[in-house]
């Protein structure tokens, strides 16, 4: 168990305690406010070297990290995968053992395979290894800034701050996540960071969604959608990809639509407070209707504003508190 | 010891242990009044004055600070809270410092800064405020005033004003608050 | 050229008993109390150890010809020397497949030049696609008496079924890999809660138990006779036992692996422990051993699986499945049966005696064959001994395995019980513990 990620790698939410989290979520407060500043950059990591390995493509999750790097003063060194020899065979080993010679305090690592940071931080014990997203594991930051957007949109509605409310916030609060359960690494990452902070999580998918042994995950399975609309105080949507609603898990992306998408009639039937949140890029028409997504734009927006901060935080506890720089 | 100090302390096991109070709450209260009366003295107003906090240890008395010029100037005085977790040269070697809120909500530029600490020691904190400080602009001058300076200095900084000149060991600790001034020592909880 | 052991406790099917063993060229030529041997003989101590008939695997990987940086037919057979193997069944899915007279004569070839019997297991059907039937006469009269696609199992039933019939009356076996790869979809590691933690595509036990059931009933249909490989879950042992005590001509094998590693292996996704079958849960584990204490399984066969050290340094789901097992096998079993209250009568039925029986590899057997297996060391027989010592303690270390691959998942592990000698076509291949 991580009781607190200073000085620490993060490869999954798993094993992060609840004071951890919090800790982040803290810290990411400040870098809140750094953002909002004319100069949106402080020396903390002056002089580190943090290396950004994106093996599978994702833009914006990229430019999230290097900003937060770039913002704490590290040097990014950033690998451009099509360019790169790892199509030509080069071994995860050595593409890390190469990077690793240049000297780095961190690593960035996103890749298509489960576990590939977790394999990349037995490589190079000595650097730091965050975890951008492998496989259908994990996407810890994306968990973090999804707890972070939560309790931030929640303060301000209750005229505070989120360093006031702290974690107390999160307790009892209904939070239903919806869709592509069994092949998400952001359900995975935000289940783990609610639970732990006391949320009290719903799942709702098709049953060919739903991973195999959830009866032992840290959730209730809802059978009833609708119901479960009204009974959530946040809402979280799941991205489809396009492939499995082609057949191989449901039978159309027009049925899932049918069964599992927010749809307008849906939505009207909603609390009007509920929180609708979705790590992007969102498919119009499919998991939400287009008119919804403008009904909820400004809180998906804000997640993706909230990125920066968090993962500054991130950075800023796990490589500021490694030891003397390499 | 300072309140960071004592929060690094704190987080390497190490709790805050007094051995004799030198400065009750009253003589805290005067020594803040003076150095009031002794900003607005050389500085004739403020009108052009910020007021900056240290977080955490300097904020309360910043706060204080800004309390009494206001009631000297007849003008509202406020104090900004600046945190300098994020500017000290030393993050690769001690436990990284809880970061606390950043609160200066105008550009600097022109302004007279009056930097506010609860203790002065190394001046490593003063540096690295001073650093912090040139992202809100150019000041026109930068002064600090600190309850109390404890010597031990590893640069050329030196307060403008004083609360108390308390000469020490280096190996003892003060905690200085508005509630009064102690000496001790840290040791292991 | 002769060599006696000396002072080994002699392991017969029923009763054990301390006495020497005279080898004179390449037969055994007198077992007794204390054998007057001719002055030139080379002496072997072998106080303490078992000896036994010599191990046979019906399930190595030799990758060669094809994938020769992994493994050769040479390295393959020192590597099985080493752990005490006198006959290795080549399985066929090497580049080009062994699916013709031509490419099944190249590995008889090159495995004459090794000190083992090199046998081959043909594929069952053309380049192990599962559509066409591969020539199995024509090997048979090569002398294969195995046929498997391993690596893959034969999807299409009626193909299954066709190949039995056409196997039954060439007097061959099939040995089947069960697994529906359209049910495992694609996985990695055991389907479970595990998997879904790691975020890893399961293999279902399912996947493996319902070829297991359709098989089981297209023998009985058949009358053929068949072989399981590495069967991994509690329900597929517990199915071919049934059916075996029910008369059907079927055997099967278990592999080292599934009974001494669990799934929990793969928490640190090293691709080391990425084998198929997947290393399943704890309680198949324990199904596993128990079979094999109670004497159920016919075989403990390695699915010896060499891949190049840069395969394994893929992440967990791009990394090859298999792993190592020639070195160790013996040791693992000797363990998993209680050493050191380890019954060495149910050692060597499993390492040798049911290995040699399915592989056709006995003196009774119908020629042409290699030289005899699993036989009793008794006058007469052909010379291919093991002598294993249940006292030695020893540790595996990656980078002292014969095999030119490194894909162990025991290194680092303290073993107990060592293969000392080899006897092997009655040549002294390992003594104390090295090749000669």
């Amino acid at each position: 168990m991580i009781t607190s990620l200073r000085g620490q790698s993060l490869l999954s939410l798993n094993e992060v305690s609840r004071d951890a989290i919090l800790e982040v979520l803290n810290t990411a407060e400040s870098f809140v406010e750094v953002n909002r500043r004319t100069i949106k950059k402080v020396p903390a990591l002056k002089g580190r070297v943090v290396a950004s390995l994106f093996f599978e493509e994702s833009t914006r999750t990229r430019l999230s990290f290097e900003t937060a790097a770039k913002r704490l003063s590290a040097d990014v060194l950033s690998l451009a995968v099509a360019s790169s020899s790892v199509k030509k065979g080069e071994s995860l080993r050595d593409t890390i053992a190469t990077i690793d010679a240049l000297g780095i305090d961190a690593v960035v690592l996103r890749h298509r395979s489960s576990g590939a940071a977790l394999q990349v931080s037995r490589y190079v014990p000595h650097v730091r290894v965050i975890n951008a997203g492998d496989g259908q594991h994990q996407h810890p930051t994306q968990g973090l800034l999804d707890a972070f957007t939560i309790r931030q949109v929640l303060s301000q509605r209750r005229g505070t701050t989120g360093l006031e409310s702290g974690g107390e916030l999160f307790e009892g609060l209904r939070i239903l996540i919806v869709g592509d359960i069994r092949h998400s690494r952001v359900a995975r990452s935000d289940i783990a960071a609610y639970s732990t902070l006391g949320a009290e999580v719903r799942v709702c998918a098709p049953g060919t969604l739903l991973p195999d042994d959830v009866e032992q995950w840290p959730v209730t399975v809802a059978t009833d959608f609708d119901e479960s609309l009204e009974w959530a105080d946040v809402v979280g949507l799941l991205r489809l990809q396009a492939e499995r609603g082609s057949g191989a898990f449901v039978p159309s992306l027009d049925e899932f639509t049918f069964t599992h998408g927010l749809t307008v009639e849906r939505f009207a039937r909603m609390r009007p407070e509920t929180l609708i949140m979705h790590p992007g890029p969102m498919n119009r028409g499919v998991e939400v209707d287009s008119r919804v997504v403008d009904a909820a734009a400004a809180i998906v927006e804000q997640q993706v504003a909230n990125g920066v901060p968090i993962r500054m935080a991130v950075l800023y506890l796990s490589v500021a508190g490694s030891g003397e720089s390499s | 010891m300072s309140s960071k100090d004592e929060r690094q302390a704190r987080s390497r096991g190490l709790a805050f242990f007094a051995k004799s109070q030198l400065m009750s709450a009253d003589d805290v209260t005067r020594a803040l009044r003076r150095m009031s009366h002794e900003v607005v003295e050389r500085n004739h107003s403020t009108e052009s004055l910020s007021i900056i906090g240290l977080q955490s240890g300097g904020a309360p008395i910043a706060v204080a600070l800004a309390g009494y010029l206001s009631e000297i100037s007849n003008a509202p005085v406020t104090a900004s809270l600046l945190d300098v977790s994020f500017y000290r040269d030393d993050l690769s070697h001690n436990p990284v410092p809880a970061s606390s809120q950043t609160s200066i909500d105008h550009d600097l530029t022109n302004r007279t800064v009056v930097l506010v600490d609860d203790v002065l020691f190394t001046g490593r904190t003063i540096r690295a405020a001073l650093n912090a400080l040139s992202d809100w602009g150019r000041p026109r001058a930068v002064q600090l005033c600190v309850l109390v300076d404890r010597g031990h200095r590893e640069l050329p900084i030196r307060p403008d004003f004083v609360g108390k000149n308390l000469p020490t060991a280096i190996d003892e600790a003060i905690v200085a608050t508005l509630d009064g001034v102690w000496i001790g020592t840290r040791e292991e909880t | 050229m002769s060599i006696v052991l000396r002072q080994g406790l002699i392991i017969g099917p029923t009763s054990s008993v301390i006495g020497d063993v005279l080898v004179v060229d390449g037969t055994i030529a007198d077992v007794g109390p204390a054998i007057d041997a001719p002055s030139d003989a080379y002496e072997v101590d072998a106080r303490d150890c078992w000896v036994g008939p010599g191990f046979v695997d019906l399930h190595t990987h030799l990758r060669e010809p094809g994938r020769e940086a992994a493994e050769t037919i040479e390295s393959g057979a020192r590597a099985g020397a080493l752990g005490g193997y006198c006959a290795l069944v080549a399985m066929p899915n090497t580049e080009p497949c062994l699916d013709n007279v031509a490419t099944v004569s190249y590995v008889l070839a090159r495995g004459a030049t090794t000190p083992l019997d090199i046998c081959v297991a043909g594929a069952i059907t053309q380049g192990r696609r599962g559509e066409a039937l591969a020539p199995m006469a024509e090997m048979a009269a090569l002398g294969v008496r195995l046929f498997s696609d391993d690596g893959i199992g034969v999807r299409d039933p009626s193909v299954m079924r066709r190949a039995l019939l056409y196997a039954n009356p060439l007097g061959v076996r099939l040995a089947q890999h069960c697994e529906d790869e359209q049910l495992a979809g694609g996985g990695t590691m055991n389907e479970g809660a595990l998997s879904s933690r790691l975020g890893l595509t399961g293999r279902p036990a399912l996947a493996e138990e319902l070829m297991v059931m359709r098989d089981l009933e297209l023998v009985r249909a058949t009358g053929a006779a068949m072989h399981f490989l590495h069967l991994s879950t509690a329900r597929s042992v517990a199915l071919v036992v049934a059916a075996r005590a029910q008369g059907l001509r079927v055997t099967f094998e278990i592999a080292p692996h599934h009974f001494t590693l669990d799934e929990q292996c793969c928490e640190g996704y090293d691709p080391a422990f990425k084998v198929h079958p997947p290393l399943r849960t704890r309680d198949d584990v324990a199904a596993l051993v128990a079979a094999l204490r109670r004497g159920d399984v016919d075989a403990v066969a390695t699915d010896h699986a060499p891949h190049a050290p840069e395969l394994k340094d893929l992440p967990f789901d791009e990394a090859p499945a298999g792993m190592l097992g020639l070195e160790h096998a013996a040791s693992l079993t000797y363990e998993a049966l209680g050493a050191p209250q380890c019954d060495p009568a149910v050692f060597f039925q499993v390492m040798s005696r049911g290995p040699a029986a399915i592989a056709q590899l006995r003196r009774e057997d119908a020629p042409p064959r290699h030289s005899a297996h699993g036989g009793s060391v008794a006058p007469g027989e052909d010379a291919n001994l093991t002598v294993f010592s249940p006292s030695t303690h020893w540790t595996v270390s990656r980078s002292a395995l014969a095999s030119r691959s490194m894909n162990t998942p025991y290194d680092g592990r303290e073993l107990s019980g060592r293969v000392r000698a080899t006897i092997a076509k009655g040549r002294l291949v390992v003594d104390q513990e090295v090749l000669t």
